[in-house]
């Protein structure tokens, strides 16, 4: 099943879509090697969930082109279905019918026929830790359990290629980490997946690789630690008991800083010359120099400071809502 | 010829999902079975007394109109369901599968047809119970049977464009209330047309819905027929064929909401 590297299992060219003067996405270029998990990352509004709809042919685009598993979207659209599963930020289940009912339903819509539809929908069940449920009505499901059930149905036909729309949005922590579980599992086995998140820590945990999007636009690519290079490595930070001694701090620490230093609301930032040992050798200087310390640490970037130094607005703010 | 057989297997293995939520939503039992009994039996008993319909006993002038009624409103389910769909992201998932494009609604519509039957045995029954009597033969009686499923289909698809248009349920429920139950009303279902001020008399005669019903008295009652059952038929082709394009062509393009 494992594809062979270099295969391109989801390819745009200057793909574009409007509603009305309200531009969606414009000129994305964006390439997925299969077999790996591209994290989709944006704010709300950014068009994330347009590109979705796009690649799993439920939208045309209004310019370019895009082949998923070397299919056109728009041209093969009807042989592709076949051969994408996606699940949606909805659960896009019926609630008066039951786990198992939900999976056949799909299996049949999938032409796997009776037989094959039901054992499929037990094999699923069982994978995703819903067996004993199986049998009860959705709407007598938590939300976590329901979100795997869409999961599950995504993968009825074993799809290599796997579309998950913002999957984790609005579940708790427990049930988030179950279906980070179920996604690796899934990756391990071959399975290609792009994924759309609004959370850092989400795109950070599971993507190999993460593309940015704002306002239509893709603005970064690149592996998680690549990105993080681009806002530079780590961060000596420092805030003083009286910050009016700042100038006299930094004197004391120039030695030990690789770069330019920052002063920002109180707290002194520098990068250290060697992760190891730059605090304690920090605390015995602005020791002897009797300047007092509130609080110490060395911190790494993380995807925040990216998306930040990328799109100049931080991940949970909403800008303007596009019509998605 | 595969894509046929696929479209007639989607249809029905969506057709059974609706049937399978029926036992599951008790209040939509009740709406097939409690609610048109109710209306059989507070128009004989409430108004019917007060209704003057010469040449007939009111019982046997109501049961072909209020039949009408029922088999007109049968689809509503369609038009909340696609709706609820809709909103919940189903139709997305439909979307993205290779199954065949009318299915969604040709399922929702044929399990429709499910429900009707119910219906009409259910106030057959309870028409049969205060007083009504057929008075034709067996042929006609089944015809009308027929013709009144085939109404009720071509309401289904009415009900299906609806759903998909209406912003929300509850907007889909109150277009369906504001088309239908004046339509139903202004026509021959209930009250003689001879009854109505001037004004509202040619609305009502043109009102497909009278001859729908007209249609149904003259196979149930055998009151002279004219051209009203072919052209009860056709009116109901005609919204199948209408309706059945336009459904089709909203749904391909539903973006959910």
């Amino acid at each position: 099943m494992r594809a062979v590297a270099g295969d391109l299992a989801i390819e745009t060219e200057g793909l574009r879509k409007s509603y009305g003067d309200v531009v969606a996405l414009r000129d994305v270029n964006l390439e997925v090697e299969a077999g790996i998990v591209l994290g989709l990352l944006g704010p709300n509004g950014a068009g994330k969930t347009t590109a979705v709809r796009v690649l799993t042919t439920l939208l045309l685009p209004d310019a370019g082109s895009a082949r998923v598993d070397g299919l056109d979207v728009v041209r093969d659209a009807a042989r592709l279905r076949a051969r994408i599963g996606l699940a949606g930020q909805y659960a896009a289940v019926d609630e008066n019918l039951t786990g198992h009912e939900n999976l056949e339903m799909f299996g049949r819509l999938y032409h796997l026929g009776g037989r094959v539809a039901r054992d499929r929908a037990r094999e699923l069940l069982a994978d995703f830790d819903l067996a004993d449920a199986g049998n009860r009505l959705v709407r007598t499901y938590s939300g976590g359990m329901r979100r795997r059930l869409d999961l599950a149905g995504a993968l009825v036909a074993r799809p290599p290629v796997l579309f998950m729309d913002e999957p984790t949005t609005g579940l708790d922590l427990r049930s988030r980490l179950a279906l980070w579980d179920a996604i690796q599992a899934l990756v391990s086995k071959g399975t290609t997946v792009l994924l759309t998140t609004q959370y850092l820590d989400e795109a950070d945990y599971l993507a190999d690789r993460i593309a940015v999007i704002d306002h239509g636009q893709l603005i970064a690519e690149g592996t998680p630690d690549a990105l993080k290079g681009q806002v530079g490595g780590d961060r000596l930070e420092i805030r003083l008991e009286d910050p009016s001694r700042c100038e006299q701090a930094l004197t004391m620490l120039r030695p030990l800083a690789g770069g330019s230093a920052s002063l920002d609301d109180g707290v002194l930032g520098l990068p250290p010359r060697s992760r190891r040992g730059a605090i304690a050798d920090a605390v015995r200087r602005l020791d002897e120099a009797g300047v007092g310390i509130d609080d110490i640490a060395v911190r790494r970037p993380t995807l925040d400071d990216v998306f930040l130094r990328l799109t100049g607005h931080a991940a949970e703010e909403e800008p303007e809502e596009l019509a998605e | 010829m595969t894509a046929l057989r696929y479209a007639v297997s989607d249809t029905l293995v969506l057709a059974r999902r609706s049937f399978l939520r029926i036992p599951r939503q008790p209040d939509l039992l009740v709406g097939y079975t409690v609610q048109p009994v109710m209306f059989v039996l507070l128009f004989v008993y409430v108004l019917g007394g007060a209704i003057q319909t010469p040449g007939f006993d009111y019982v046997d002038f109501l049961i072909p109109g209020i039949i009408v009624q029922s088999m007109a409103f049968g689809g509503f389910v369609t038009a909340l369901g696609l709706s609820e769909d809709l909103k919940k992201g189903l139709i997305d998932r439909f979307r993205s599968l290779p199954m065949s494009r009318a299915a969604v609604l040709t399922g929702r519509t044929l399990a429709d047809v499910g429900t009707n039957v119910m219906q009409l045995v259910v106030m057959l029954a309870v028409g049969l119970a205060v007083g009504f009597r057929f008075s034709t033969g067996v042929p006609e009686v089944v015809a009308g049977i027929a013709l009144l499923l085939l109404i009720g289909y071509a309401f289904s698809w009415v009900f299906a464009f609806i759903g998909l248009v209406a912003s929300s349920p509850e907007a889909a429920n109150a277009y369906g209330f504001t088309i239908i139950f004046p339509l139903t009303f202004v026509s021959s279902a209930f009250v003689p047309v001879d009854s109505m001020p001037g004004w509202l008399q040619p609305i009502a005669e043109h009102n497909p819905i009278t001859t729908m019903v007209d249609a149904t008295r003259a196979l149930f009652l055998g009151t002279p027929a004219g051209n009203d059952v072919w052209l009860a038929v056709l009116w109901s082709l005609g919204f199948v064929v209408v309706f059945g394009v336009h459904s089709t062509w909203r749904y391909r393009r539903a973006v959910t909401r």
